[in-house]
């Protein structure tokens, strides 16, 4: 039983979804996005950039011509009551051959760019000002400057204007390194090292992450990045590369609970098997090196604030902030953990 | 027999379709062995193990296999009982061999260090030849069921059909190991026993 | 044995069945299941995601979700509803009365229906797997993974996998060899065309991927080192070996629905197909092009310039083929008298949102603005156009469409035209904001995600839109349980269609046709286009029933279930296939 409805009514709902695409677009344009592809901070992510835009104009143009023709067709040929059987047409060669070189012609003006860019981009640096060793964990990220005696976590910093050299592995297993506003998308595969650069061009503080499923919290493992004027990141450096503390002799510090800390971390935490501190007896190679965590601005691979709450909570219950991690519960006490952290913010 | 489009056997177009998707099968192992030659970190290495002379041998009895193969199935197809299963079962006893020979020199191998995960060699040798010997054991199986089948009188002209079939399928198999022998023995660099 | 007979009933009979027509009915039925399960997955997916740092799923429950909605949705719900048409439609379509080997026809759907089984069951066995459904090494090494779940992976497509190479070695038989007289390649329906094509990229497409498990499996069970670093392996050779397979799956997938609308559009347009040798050859070079293509799923894994450039200028080329279709399908429709039956509406709406998933297409196509979009949201919302806007609609205008040729009952048209409206609606607004969310930053795969990097807005809405996808696939149970309580009412061609498996009555007779048709025309119910048929009955017989197929695909699934229980169960596992092989062998046929 085709209740079959004669004289179909109704183009309202594609009326309705063009309402709704327009908000949608307009809601997506505007608006504050740090981690977006879309607001390029370096030459390669302008690169990128221009050239995705230029895609996308004539994607929308024959979007529009398509889904037009679609709807012109879907308004006119509907079928009308005592109208004839439509002519039996089988094809016509040189419309076919028209629409065939038509899409031919357009990939033409999306190739050709495309291979400029991608031989720009995809080449050796252009220079290597600035060299970093970029090593992915699960789930967190180790920046080792060679040049710079600098090694640290999760948060890189580069000079702006300088041309960032990146080598990239992994200790474990793939992981994609992604900052959005400066560059595309490199792997980090173990066995192999990648290579990225790029040169930013603006100074700030931009969000990435792991780009590559890379196992249970793939999600948490951020980074930041921070783009310094040529004087910070001099400073920045020069602090990074400072042993904490000379000899074996624990810093003088006006805090008890810092120096109740220095006991913990060394002696009943634990936390040296995993954590190096240069200048100290900790020289732990399996988590982050916390020379100078104090100064970093977030822990747990951009997941916390550096706050004195959050570290407590990190050590505590390092599982419930990032599920599946290496990093050990080694049963602190409250105080203990609140110790600990004293220490760890001390260390700037 | 029932009428097709083309005129050819349903049962003989199901084996040349199922070889094109065996080619990707083996092209898969073979691409891996490449891929992997000389990538093994610890020894023994290839051309220490390969003993190309002893391999040859076992080479040529395979192919010997498929000439009695081509005897077997001109015997089935003009009805002749004895030579069917005289050559039917002379095409399963060389694939045997051939196997044992397979099986002597993965034996020999372990004896001289070369467990199934010492190295890349011996994971990328051991899964494609391997691969290749659990096809000639399928064709050895089939061929003796065959055998058993003209012992009892039961396979006539009118079977010839299914031991075609069954002879593409071992001719395949020989042509995979002509080319694994040139691409595993041949190219390996090994100079000999 | 001869003509005529009727058919069986009870559940021995759908046990034993070599009915191609029955073997349809059980695969659209366990898709279908699957569909709904699958479903479901996405569902929790969307809640976890609707607002940022949710804690509705654990990271791990996540992560097993998301890889088995993705499993669950290519190999247990698209595929085998695919084939439940290959199954039903083609022998149908050809003017024969099974396909080429009915008894290895219903070994495939054992195959399937205990790969997709054994797999689901992982859940309540210790995990599901928890890797992606391109379960990428090294992630998947017994190190970083020790649960079952990869275990479970591996061997659950194997017996799925071997189902789809069973069948589509079958299908590739039957169109060439089944082919009514007369009805010469040129003259098939595209459906069936299509059906051919995808069998062929099945059966060269996943043996690369079982010699990629195979490989994993050594590695996790038996310590070989393909895909382990450390013994110089190298984990991009799996990524090479699954994208042999996984782009061709792509088109696997959505080639059937290619076919279906390519049916559907010049019925209801009371108009033949505009040019059909473009639309035949098009979508062979589709597949064809579908082999040379795979790394560009790999842009961001470092292949170098030049093999970028060539596997991003191969991937423009299929907009071309692609484009061609929707141009045809539309030309199709011009000048036409369109009647918007449910089927219609479905076709139409493939044809608008899969220029969009083509389109997002050829931006990945382009290397470095890739670099930027993969792995994001951006791909989502691509493959979701493709494979949702552009399969699942299609497949639900093959529902429709042929709904009463299988069953001889009519699905209802008003609901029909709400469940396609909701969908329509429900899938804009579930993928279109994931287009924004993805280029803004936002990866693909992840259990979470922080407040303020803009990401908010975009997941709310797609989750409202998730919400009323599953309300259109409610009206469609509803729909489909309504009126599988009407009664039968369905005449023999009520679309005024023009292919052959309109001219038999609905349903069709066990043996389909009372004489094979011989065929004169490409649209041989609008031109006259059958012979008449000689006089006097045609002598044909129908296969028996047989439980041996189901026999060895259990002997098989017990060796699976052994390779994680223990050697003694593989070998029942043996011996109950090889008792099953020569059982079937030694069969009489009819």
């Amino acid at each position: 039983m085709t209740d079959g409805r004669p004289g179909y009514r109704g183009h309202r709902p594609i009326l309705v979804f063009a309402a709704l695409a327009i908000t949608l677009v307009a809601a997506a344009c505007g608006g504050d996005f740090p981690q977006s592809s879309l607001r390029p901070q370096s030459d390669v992510a302008r690169e990128i950039d221009s050239l995705f835009r230029g895609i996308f104009w004539w994607a929308m143009g024959v979007l529009v011509v398509v889904e037009g023709a679609l709807v012109v067709a879907i308004i006119r040929f509907r079928e009308r009551p005592g109208a004839e059987k439509p002519k039996p047409v089988h094809g016509n060669t040189a419309l076919e051959i028209a629409w065939t070189l038509a899409p031919a012609l357009i990939l033409i003006f999306i190739g050709v760019p495309t291979m400029i860019t991608l031989w720009r981009v995809d080449r050796p640096p252009p220079s290597s000002d600035i060299r970093v060793e970029v090593i992915g964990h699960q789930w967190w990220w180790e920046f080792n400057y060679p040049d710079l005696g600098v090694t640290t976590a999760n948060e890189l910093h580069v000079p702006v204007g300088k041309t960032v050299d990146l080598r990239l592995k992994s200790a474990d297993v793939v992981h994609s390194f992604w900052f959005p506003r400066v560059a595309g998308k490199r792997d980090l595969v173990p066995g192999t090292e990648n290579q990225l650069w790029f040169t930013p061009d603006s100074v700030g503080v931009y969000p990435g992450q792991c780009a590559e499923f890379c196992g249970t919290s793939h999600a948490l493992m951020g980074m930041l990045l921070f783009v310094d004027t040529p004087e910070e990141f001099e400073r920045w450096a020069a602090r990074e590369a400072s042993p904490q503390e000379s000899g074996a002799e624990p810093r003088p510090s006006d805090d008890p609970s810092v120096l109740a800390g220095r006991e913990v971390f060394f002696g009943a935490g634990g936390c040296i098997s995993c954590h190096a501190i240069r200048g100290t007896p900790a020289a732990g190679i399996l988590g982050p090196d916390l020379t100078h965590v104090g100064s970093r601005s977030t822990i747990a691979a951009g997941v916390l604030d550096n706050t004195p709450d959050n570290l407590v909570r990190w050590i505590n219950e390092p599982h419930d902030v990032k599920p599946g991690n290496l990093m050990l519960d080694m049963g602190l006490s409250d105080e203990q953990a609140r110790q600990v952290s004293a220490y760890l913010l001390s260390l700037e | 027999m029932e009428r097709t489009s083309t005129g050819v056997p349903n049962e003989k177009m199901l084996m040349w379709t199922f070889i094109g998707s065996e080619c990707m099968l083996f092209a898969s192992l073979i691409a891996t062995f490449l891929v992997y030659r000389d990538q093994s970190i610890v020894g023994p290495y290839e051309e220490e193990l390969l003993n190309i002379p002893f391999i040859t041998v076992t080479t040529f009895v395979l192919l010997m296999s498929s000439l009695m193969m081509v005897l077997a199935l001109s015997a089935v197809q003009r009805g002749d009982p004895r030579g069917s299963r005289l050559f039917l079962l002379l095409t399963a006893i060389l694939g045997l061999i051939f196997l044992g020979g397979q099986f002597y020199e993965f034996n020999h191998f372990v004896h001289e260090g070369l467990g199934l995960s010492r190295n890349l060699f011996a994971g990328t040798f051991y899964l494609t030849t391997g691969f290749h010997g659990a096809h000639v054991a399928v064709g050895v199986i089939w061929l003796l069921t065959l055998w058993t089948l003209a012992l009892r009188g039961r396979l006539g002209p009118e079977k010839a059909v299914t031991v075609e079939v069954a002879g593409l399928y071992w001719h395949f198999v020989d042509v995979v190991w002509i080319v694994l022998f040139t691409v595993i023995y041949l190219m390996s660099g090994a100079t000999g026993a | 044995m001869t003509t005529g007979g009727t058919y069986a009933g009870g559940i021995w009979s759908w046990i034993t069945t070599v009915d191609h027509k029955r073997i349809g009915i059980l695969y659209f039925v366990s898709s279908l299941v699957f569909f709904l399960v699958g479903g479901i997955e996405a569902m929790f997916i969307r809640l976890q995601l609707a607002t940022p740092e949710n804690t509705v799923l654990s990271a791990q429950a996540y992560n097993q979700l998301f890889t088995m909605h993705g499993v669950t949705m290519l190999l247990f719900a698209v595929m085998p509803m695919s084939a439940a048409f290959f199954n039903f439609i083609v022998p149908l379509q050809i003017g024969a009365r099974d396909v080429a080997f009915p008894r290895l026809n219903a070994f495939s759907y054992w195959l399937f229906l205990f790969g997709a089984l054994f797999l689901n069951s992982s859940f309540f066995l210790g995990g599901a797997p928890d890797v992606g459904w391109f379960a990428y090494a090294n992630l998947t090494s017994s190190q970083f993974s020790p649960g079952h779940g990869v275990d479970f992976y591996i061997l659950g497509l194997a017996l799925a996998g071997a189902g789809s190479i069973v069948a589509a070695l079958n299908f590739i038989v039957t169109i060439i060899n089944l082919r009514a007289p007369g009805m010469t390649f040129m003259r098939l329906p595209l459906f069936t065309w299509m059906t051919f094509v995808v069998s062929f990229l099945i059966i060269l497409a996943f043996p690369p991927f079982t010699i990629s498990t195979v490989f994993l499996l050594f590695d996790r069970m038996f310590g070989t080192l393909f895909f382990e670093p450390a013994g110089g392996g190298d984990p991009r050779l799996w990524q090479h070996l699954f994208w042999i397979f996984g782009h061709p799956e792509v088109y696997i997938l959505i080639l059937p629905a290619f076919g279906i609308i390519s049916d559907v559009i010049p019925t209801f347009s009371r108009k033949p197909l505009f040019g059909y040798p473009v639309v035949v050859y098009s979508g062979v070079l589709i597949a064809f092009l579908g082999f040379g293509v795979w790394a560009h799923h790999m842009f961001a894994v470092g292949l170098g310039p030049v093999a970028t450039s060539a596997f991003s200028g191969l991937t423009m080329l299929i907009a071309i083929p692609t484009g061609v279709k929707i141009f045809n399908w539309i030309a199709t429709m011009w000048g036409g008298a369109l009647r918007f039956r449910s089927a219609m509406l479905f076709s139409i709406g493939l044809v608008a949102m899969f220029v969009i998933g083509g389109l997002s297409g050829v931006m990945h196509s382009s290397a470095p603005a890739d670099l930027q979009q993969t792995d994001t949201y951006f791909v989502v919302a691509h493959f979701h156009y493709v494979l949702f806007g552009g399969s699942i609609l299609g497949l639900f205008a093959g529902v429709y469409y042929w709904f009463p040729k299988v069953t001889g009952r009519f699905l209802n048209e008003r609901l029909g035209a709400v469940h396609f409206w909701l969908m329509f609606l429900g899938l804009n607004l579930t993928f279109f904001p994931m287009h924004f969310a993805g280029l803004h930053g936002q990866p693909r795969r992840t259990f979470t995600y922080p407040a303020g990097l803009g990401f908010e807005g975009f997941n709310m809405v797609s989750t409202v839109g998730a919400v009323v996808t599953f309300l259109a696939v409610l009206v469609f149970l509803v729909n489909l349980v309504r009126s599988l309580r009407t009664a039968p009412t369905a005449e023999a061609n009520p679309w005024e269609a023009s292919t052959l498996e309109w001219s038999i009555s609905s349903p069709p007779p066990p043996h389909n046709f009372d004489h094979t048709p011989e065929v004169t025309s490409r649209d041989p119910l609008w031109h006259d286009g059958i012979a008449p048929p000689p006089p006097g009955e045609e002598e044909f017989h129908m296969p028996n029933p047989s439980f041996w197929p189901l026999v060895v695909a259990g002997g098989l699934l017990l060796v699976m279930a052994g390779a994680l229980v223990g050697l003694p169960l593989v070998l029942l596992g043996v011996a109950v296939t090889l008792v099953g092989i020569y059982g079937w062998s030694f069969e009489p046929i009819h």
